[in-house]
C-alpha cells in the first residue's frame, strides 16, 4: 500500500524529487591510459549513498580507461564519451556532455574527486543546473546529509543540501577505495553532441615525473619544510623515500623557496593526504599545514624548535637537528633494509654514509 | 582595454586559531580579527600589474558581505583597485551565503559594468569550497582559468598556466573570461599610507542582492559545526633509535 502510494507521488514528480532510489553519476579521472586512483575512492562514496552508481569516462581514446572501470563492483553502468573534444579535460567541453547526461538519465546525485580536475569542473556543472555545489567530503550521513571540514580542516560542518540534484566532489583520503574487480558491465556510449569548446583550447601539460608513489595515495610520505634550507637537501628525503616506498611532500614554505615543484604542496591550498605514516621533517606545522595532513594514521615530525605546532599533532617527535638525526635516522633505516641484501639498498647506505661524512657524523 | 571586475571576500583572519562556538552553529566571529582573504589579494595585485601594464583599464572590486566587508574594499581600494561595490548581506542571510549565490552577484555585476575578465582568489580560507570563479564561469558561459599561475594576455586572448596535480598546464582561451588566483600568480603589495588615505576617496556603491535580481534563498541548511577530533598526545623520543623502535613496533617500518 505504502509502497504503491510511493510510486505515484514518484511517477507525479518528474525530477525524481521523491524517488526511492538514489541513482549517482560518478565522473571518472583517468589520463585516457588509466583510472587515477580518486575514482575508486568516489565509487566508494557512491555506494555509500545508495541506489545505481554508472561512471561517466569521457576523454580521447579512452576505451581501455572505460574497460578497467566496467570491472568495478558495484558499477551498474558505464557511459563512454570519446572525442577530441575532450582533449585536456577541460570543463568547457566536459560540462555540456554531463549536463545532457543529466538531462537524459535524471541523476540524483553527481560525484566527482575533490582533485585539480574535479574542483575545475563541478561548479560549472553545478552553475549550469542551478545547484549549490558541495565540496571536498569527507563523510555522508545520509543521501542529502553531508559532512565537510571548513576553516582548513579546524571546524567539521554537517549540512543538508536543499537541492534537487546533489553535486559534490569527494576528499578521496576520507573513503576507501572500491577496486576495479568483482564486477562486470556494459559500456554503452554517452549522450552524442558536439562539445567541442570554442571558448577555451588545451595547449600542453608540463607534469613533474616521478617514479615514487602518487602522493595522495601514498602508504608513506617523507616531507619537508623551510627547515631542509635547499633544494639539493631535498635529496636527503628522495633518498630516504626510495628506501620506504614513500611519496615526498613538502609545506608551502619549501615551495615558495623554489626547493621542489608546487604540485608538492601538502595543505589547505595544496594536497590533502592521509598516509600510514607521515614523515615532517623541517616543517613547524602552520595551521595551513596541518590542514592537509593532519589525519595521517601515524605523524612523525623531526624540528629543532621544540615549540614548533608540528609536535602538537606528531605521535613521536624528534626534537633535534634534522641535519643529523635525519641523516642518522636514514642511515640506521638504510642498514635495517641492507639486512635484505637488497643492492639498491646497499646502494643508498653508501650514499648515506657518504653524506654522515660531510657531516661529520660517522 | 579590458576591463576588471575583482571579487574579494573578509574572512577570519589567516593566522588567527578559530573557535567553534558551543552552541555547534558556527566558529566565533566577533571580536576576532578579520582580513582580505590571501587568495583575493592576490586577484587583486593581478588586476593591478594588468592595469600597470595597461592591460586593463578599470579595476572594480567588489565584496559580498555584511558592513564591515567595506573595510576589505577600501584594501583593495588602497591596492589599486579604482571603485568598490558592496553588495550588502548580512545577518542569517550571511549565514548560509553560498558561492552559488556570490557567483551570480558577480556574473551580474560582470554583465552590467561591461567586465571582459573577471578575477577571484581560487578559494576562500573559511569555507574552502574553491567554487565560485567555476560558477561565474557557468553562468555567463565564458571560459575559465582556475588556479592560475601565470596569466599573459594578447589582445583578445589569455594564455593561463594552471596549477594541476601532477604540475602545470597551459589553455588558451579568448576573452571575456574568468580567472581564479592560485598562490604562486604574484605576490601582492602592502598597501602604502598615501594610497590607504587616497583610497577614501575613491567611490564604493553600495547595493542589495535584491538590486541586482539575485534570489539569496539558502541552498543549505547548517545542521551543526564542530570541533574536529582531537589527536591523542604524542611523544618526544629522545634519539634516532628509539624512533625506529617505535615505528617498527606500529609495523611502519
Amino acid at each position: 500500500m505504502f509502497a504503491t502510494g510511493l510510486r505515484t507521488l514518484r511517477t507525479s514528480n518528474k525530477y525524481g524529487l521523491l524517488a526511492r532510489y538514489e541513482s549517482t553519476l560518478v565522473i571518472a579521472e583517468h589520463n585516457n591510459e588509466s583510472v587515477f586512483p580518486i575514482t575508486c575512492n568516489t565509487l566508494s562514496a557512491a555506494k555509500k549513498i545508495g541506489g545505481d552508481v554508472t561512471v561517466l569516462v569521457a576523454g580521447t581514446k579512452c576505451d581501455a580507461v572505460a574497460q578497467s572501470v566496467s570491472k568495478a563492483n558495484g558499477v551498474s553502468k558505464v557511459l563512454v564519451a570519446d572525442s577530441d573534444a575532450f582533449k585536456g579535460f577541460l570543463p568547457e567541453a566536459l560540462t555540456p556532455l554531463i549536463v545532457a547526461a543529466q538531462n537524459e538519465h535524471k541523476f540524483t546525485h553527481i560525484l566527482t574527486g575533490a582533485t585539480a580536475f574535479g574542483k575545475a569542473l563541478l561548479p560549472r556543472v553545478a552553475a549550469k543546473l542551478d545547484v549549490s555545489p558541495i565540496s571536498d567530503i569527507i563523510g555522508i550521513k545520509a543521501p542529502d546529509t553531508f559532512i565537510r571540514t571548513i576553516y582548513a580542516g579546524n571546524a567539521i560542518q554537517t549540512l543538508k543540501c536543499k537541492d534537487k540534484v546533489k553535486i559534490v566532489s569527494v576528499r578521496g583520503t576520507a573513503f576507501e577505495a572500491v577496486p576495479l574487480e568483482g564486477g562486470s558491465t556494459k559500456c554503452e556510449p554517452a549522450s552524442a553532441g558536439d562539445f567541442k569548446s570554442q571558448l577555451i583550447e588545451f595547449l600542453r601539460q608540463e607534469l613533474s615525473k616521478s617514479d615514487r608513489p602518487e602522493l595522495t595515495s601514498a602508504k608513506v610520505i617523507v616531507s619537508g619544510g623551510r627547515g631542509m634550507k635547499s633544494g639539493e637537501n631535498f635529496h636527503l628525503l628522495y633518498t630516504l623515500a626510495d628506501k620506504l616506498n614513500a611519496a615526498v611532500g613538502a609545506s608551502r614554505a619549501a615551495v615558495d623557496a623554489g626547493f621542489v615543484p608546487n604540485d608538492l604542496q601538502v595543505g589547505q591550498t595544496g594536497k590533502i593526504v592521509a598516509p600510514n605514516l607521515y614523515i615532517a621533517v623541517g616543517i613547524s606545522g602552520a595551521i595551513q599545514h596541518l590542514a592537509g595532513m593532519k589525519d595521517s594514521k601515524t605523524i612523525v615530525a623531526i624540528n629543532k624548535d621544540p615549540d614548533a605546532p608540528i609536535f602538537q599533532v606528531a605521535d613521536y617527535g624528534l626534537v633535534a637537528d634534522l641535519f643529523k638525526s635525519f641523516t642518522i635516522y636514514s642511515t640506521k633505516y638504510g642498514m635495517i633494509a641492507s639486512f635484505h641484501g637488497s643492492y639498491d639498498t646497499l646502494y643508498y647506505v653508501c650514499e648515506l654514509c657518504f653524506m654522515c661524512e660531510k657531516t661529520k657524523l660517522l | 582595454m579590458a576591463r576588471a571586475l575583482v571579487g574579494v571576500k573578509r574572512v577570519i583572519d589567516y593566522a588567527v586559531k578559530i573557535r567553534v562556538k558551543p552552541d555547534k552553529t558556527g566558529v566565533v566571529t566577533d571580536g576576532v580579527k578579520h582580513s582580505m582573504n590571501p587568495f583575493d589579494e592576490i586577484a587583486i595585485e593581478e588586476a593591478v600589474r594588468m592595469k600597470e601594464k595597461k592591460l586593463v583599464q578599470e579595476i572594480i572590486a567588489v565584496s559580498c558581505g555584511p558592513q564591515q566587508s567595506q573595510d576589505t574594499l577600501r584594501t583593495a581600494l588602497a591596492m589599486g583597485a579604482d571603485k568598490g561595490i558592496h553588495v550588502e548581506i548580512s545577518g542569517p542571510e550571511y549565514e548560509t551565503l553560498q558561492p552559488i549565490h556570490v557567483s551570480k552577484i558577480l556574473a551580474k555585476l560582470a554583465q552590467e559594468e561591461k567586465a571582459d575578465l573577471v578575477i577571484v582568489g581560487k578559494q576562500a580560507i573559511d569555507d574552502d569550497c574553491n567554487q565560485t570563479a567555476q560558477m561565474i564561469g557557468g553562468i555567463l558561459d565564458w571560459p575559465t582559468g582556475t588556479f592560475c599561475s601565470k596569466i599573459e594576455k594578447n589582445n583578445n586572448e589569455l594564455t593561463v598556466t594552471r596549477e594541476v596535480d601532477g604540475g602545470l598546464e597551459v589553455v588558451k582561451m579568448k576573452m571575456p573570461a574568468v580567472l581564479s588566483a592560485d598562490l604562486r600568480l604574484n605576490e601582492p603589495r602592502y598597501a602604502t599610507l598615501p594610497n590607504i588615505m587616497k583610497a577614501k576617496k575613491k567611490p564604493i556603491k553600495k547595493m542589495s542582492p535584491k538590486d541586482l535580481g539575485v534570489d539569496t534563498a539558502a541552498r543549505i541548511e547548517i545542521l551543526s559545526v564542530e570541533e574536529p577530533p582531537v589527536r591523542k598526545a604524542g611523544v618526544i623520543v629522545p634519539d634516532v633509535d628509539t624512533l625506529i623502535t617505535k615505528l617498527k613496533e606500529c609495523g611502519h617500518v
